[in-house]
């Protein structure tokens, strides 16, 4: 995962007339701003080419570098009134070719499969009634000429990751696959040309076929991992408006910014740098920082951090540090670090591999020379039965045992709402003991609601005049509470950013907003959000919010900790609001902790030798999403904190944590049990091949048996 | 076995044909993104004869 929070010239590829620029494009809504996009750019000289995908909102140019540059060009894109961030394209557009060549070896593999199969059949067949040799051989050259050139073409993928470990004096999966494929055509070979009965050319085409859908099913689950990224680059802001010494505003990249200037940061704008606000007063949504979802009230001396959003008034931030410093890149940084520290995970069929692969070149050295040596036959008759001791023996097991649970239990999820997008992420969920819970958005719901107290119906009706005119979540959580109340009109409604809403009922002011905009600072706070009214003379009311726990909160906690699983609360909330959530579930609760507080947590309790499972759903949990063993985030999340983890559920409800944990554990014993059916198996088939007793028909109808036994054996996960 | 001549060029050739049809739309792109195509049902068509004026824009 690289994250493209670079230089932009970097991410400029130039030749000499041709340059070639790729951008994330935010605040596209529907086809036609795509197309106006597209049409701008392509009228625009020296802009020979101009795409755009909106369903990843990247925007891709080709120009000549002579007639314009490529700032200008997004500087045009965000005249429209969208926002243009120069993106890195290397890495995804390696990844696209690669994905092409996979699927296009699958293609190969399984015309090759398809048809060498139709010949093969008709041997076998032909075999125990009266085929001639003539026929038979048209048959097998036939299959040659298609499985030859099919395996040497859709085996590359095995082929070149068995050549890298190999160089790296490592062995991996791909060794034994490529080692049997190859040794494979080649006895098929050296068989036809004596004109003996068997050849393996099915085998070496079905093999390759069935290990390339595998691969392929294990390449689309990570490239949807690198979409977090691009999400990441989308929040950083382009421009900055720049307030110099003598009061002038200028238009500058929030690049290069530089610690101790002023920027303006209007109403809707994101904040372009890490700083401490001069000036000025706003409502700011830091769900960045603190996963919470109601917007803080921001005044003068505040700190804020870059990739927040001011959501009601303008102000003025003195920044102390811009582009690689803010706290933005840091979590760019901690998710990449993060990311890669846990690529070591090593999964049961790499173990498997590790001790199986060595067992089974032993096996079938150790049968060529004995062969050789003390079975008194020709060279060729011993490598035969060496190579059937690996076509036995090859893993197959592994390769298709693991992928086929894997499917169907991530069916069987799917079914319930849960999404599983890393192709490991099941053996993960199932080795896991402990889970950290996000508070805001996790154990709770995404929205606040009014608790309590409904007060006088003419003081609802004044509530709602104002709140219905305002974006603050609370006061549309108030005006979706008291929606179809008597209706009354407020003149000369304001709005006062960081404070609340006014309006004139006659000569009466009244007022909605926080307790110092009503007056009443000195009443005992009892740390839930709250809004006041004072309805023009007369006591101030109170409404008071909270987020309440999701309706199957303390159920989800209770199947956990029956399991045995030790959960706790992680939350970057205050510590009014996350101490009581613990007290109420009965489970250990830790507040105000910062993004990297919380992956510093998690690397603690990894170091205790804990298998942590991370629920959350912030932006501020995505270092830590990314950090732990597995981690799973609410489909309400932030776009990044999905892409960060490895399961999203939907819904309302928690309970499919604890299903999701409950089926990875059952699929993963049958997984078990699959490799255990192979392992069977191969001690039944294996001494007969050594002993040259098995013939490719005996194989072909051992093969299918085991591996049937190992899908209908898959399927009693449905039931799960 | 004389049938062997026809039937065996005749299924290699429907196989190839249908191998020949899936690289085709592979390298056209039809792969690349596989969830556009499900989604385009909630965008907004283009008006069906685009006026001069939104040529401008």
């Amino acid at each position: 995962m690289n994250i493209a929070l670079k230089i932009p010239d970097a991410e400029i590829t130039s030749e000499k007339n041709r340059a070639h620029l790729d951008a994330a494009v935010d605040g596209m809504t529907c086809v036609s701003c795509a197309r106006r996009i597209e049409r701008m750019l392509a009228a625009s000289l020296g802009v020979s080419a101009a795409q755009v995908n909106l369903t990843n909102r990247r925007l891709s140019v080709d120009y000549d570098p002579g007639a314009i540059d490529g700032p200008s060009l997004l500087a045009k894109v965000n005249e429209l009134g969208f926002r243009a961030t120069p993106l890195s394209e290397g890495l995804s557009e390696s990844a696209k070719r690669e994905s092409r060549a996979l699927i296009r070896a699958l293609g190969v593999a399984g015309f090759a499969a398809g048809n060498v199969m139709v010949y093969s059949v008709a041997v076998w067949a032909g075999l125990a009634q009266d085929m001639g040799p003539v026929t038979r051989a048209v048959m097998q050259w036939i299959a040659a000429a298609i499985a030859l050139p099919a395996v040497a073409y859709a085996g590359q993928p095995f082929f070149q990751g068995a050549w890298r470990a190999l160089s790296h004096w490592r062995i991996n999966m791909d060794v034994p696959i490529a080692l049997a494929l190859i040794l494979t055509c080649i006895s098929s070979v050296i068989e036809l040309l004596r004109g003996a009965p068997h050849v393996y050319f099915d085998g070496a085409a079905t093999l390759t076929f069935i290990l390339l859908i595998g691969r392929v099913m294990d390449f689309n689950a990570r490239a949807r991992a690198r979409m977090g990224a691009e999400a990441l680059a989308a929040l950083q802001v382009l421009t900055a408006t720049r307030i110099d010494a003598d009061g002038t505003l200028v238009n500058v990249p929030s690049r290069s910014l530089i610690a101790g200037q002023l920027v303006k940061v209007r109403a809707g704008e994101r904040v372009p740098a890490d700083g401490i606000v001069e000036d000025g007063r706003s409502d700011v949504d830091m769900s960045l920082v603190s996963g919470e979802s109601v917007p803080e009230s921001i005044s003068a001396g505040a700190r804020i951090f870059a990739g927040t959003l001011n959501l009601t008034g303008p102000l003025n931030i003195r920044v102390n540090a811009a582009g690689p410093d803010t706290l933005l890149a840091e979590i760019g940084r901690l998710m990449d670090n993060a990311a890669q520290g846990r690529s070591t995970f090593v999964t049961f069929a790499d173990k498997a591999i590790s001790i199986y692969a060595p067992m089974v070149h032993i096996l079938a050295a150790a049968t060529f020379f004995g062969w050789l040596w003390l079975g008194d036959v020709v060279w060729q008759q011993a490598l035969i039965n060496a190579v059937t001791v690996l076509i036995i023996t090859c893993p197959c097991a592994l390769g298709l045992a693991v992928p086929i649970t894997h499917v169907v239990a991530a069916g069987r999820l799917f079914a319930a709402g849960v999404l599983l997008k890393s192709g490991d992420a099941l053996e993960r969920l199932a080795s896991v003991d402990w889970v950290v819970m996000d508070k805001t958005g996790t154990l709770t719901q995404s929205h606040p609601a009014l608790v309590g107290d409904a007060a006088a119906p003419n003081h609802l009706a004044l509530t709602l005049a104002l709140a219905r005119e305002s974006n603050h979540p609370l006061a549309r959580a108030l005006a979706a509470t008291y929606a179809g109340q008597m209706q009354i009109t407020l003149s000369d409604i304001t709005e006062h950013p960081g404070q609340g809403m006014s309006g004139h009922d006659g000569a009466r002011i009244i007022r909605l907003g926080n307790r110092k905009f009503v007056g009443v600072d000195d009443v005992a706070n009892d740390g839930l959000a709250e809004i006041w009214l004072d309805p023009g003379g007369g006591q101030p009311v109170r409404f008071a919010f909270e987020t309440p726990l999701r309706t199957d909160a303390a159920q989800c906690i209770q199947a956990l900790k029956k399991d045995g699983l030790g959960v706790e609360i992680l939350s970057g909330d205050r510590q009014v609001a996350v101490l009581p959530v613990g007290a109420q579930l009965g489970i250990p609760a830790t507040a105000e902790a910062n993004p990297s507080d919380k992956l510093k947590w998690l690397n603690r309790l990894r170091d205790q030798g804990h298998h942590v499972l991370m629920v959350g759903d912030g932006l501020n949990d995505a270092p830590a999403l990314a950090a732990a063993h597995v981690s799973m985030a609410p489909a309400s999340a932030a776009d990044i904190s999905q892409s960060a983890a490895d399961v999203v559920f939907r819904g309302d409800m928690l309970m499919p944590v604890a299903r999701t944990l409950h089926i990875a554990r059952f699929c993963e014993s049958v997984v078990r049990q699959n490799i255990y059916i192979s392992l069977a198996y191969n001690i039944v088939a294996v001494p007969l091949a050594i002993m040259g007793q098995v013939t490719p028909l005996i194989a072909a109808v051992a093969m299918s048996v085991s591996s049937l036994t190992v899908v209908l054996n898959a399927l009693r996960l449905k039931r799960a | 076995m004389s049938a062997l001549v026809f039937l065996i060029p005749a299924a290699l050739g429907l196989g190839v044909l249908g191998l020949a049809g899936f690289l085709w739309a592979l390298s056209s792109g039809q792969y690349d993104d596989l969830e556009a195509a499900s989604q385009s049902i909630l965008f907004d068509d283009e008006p069906a004869a685009p006026n001069s004026e939104s040529k401008k824009t």
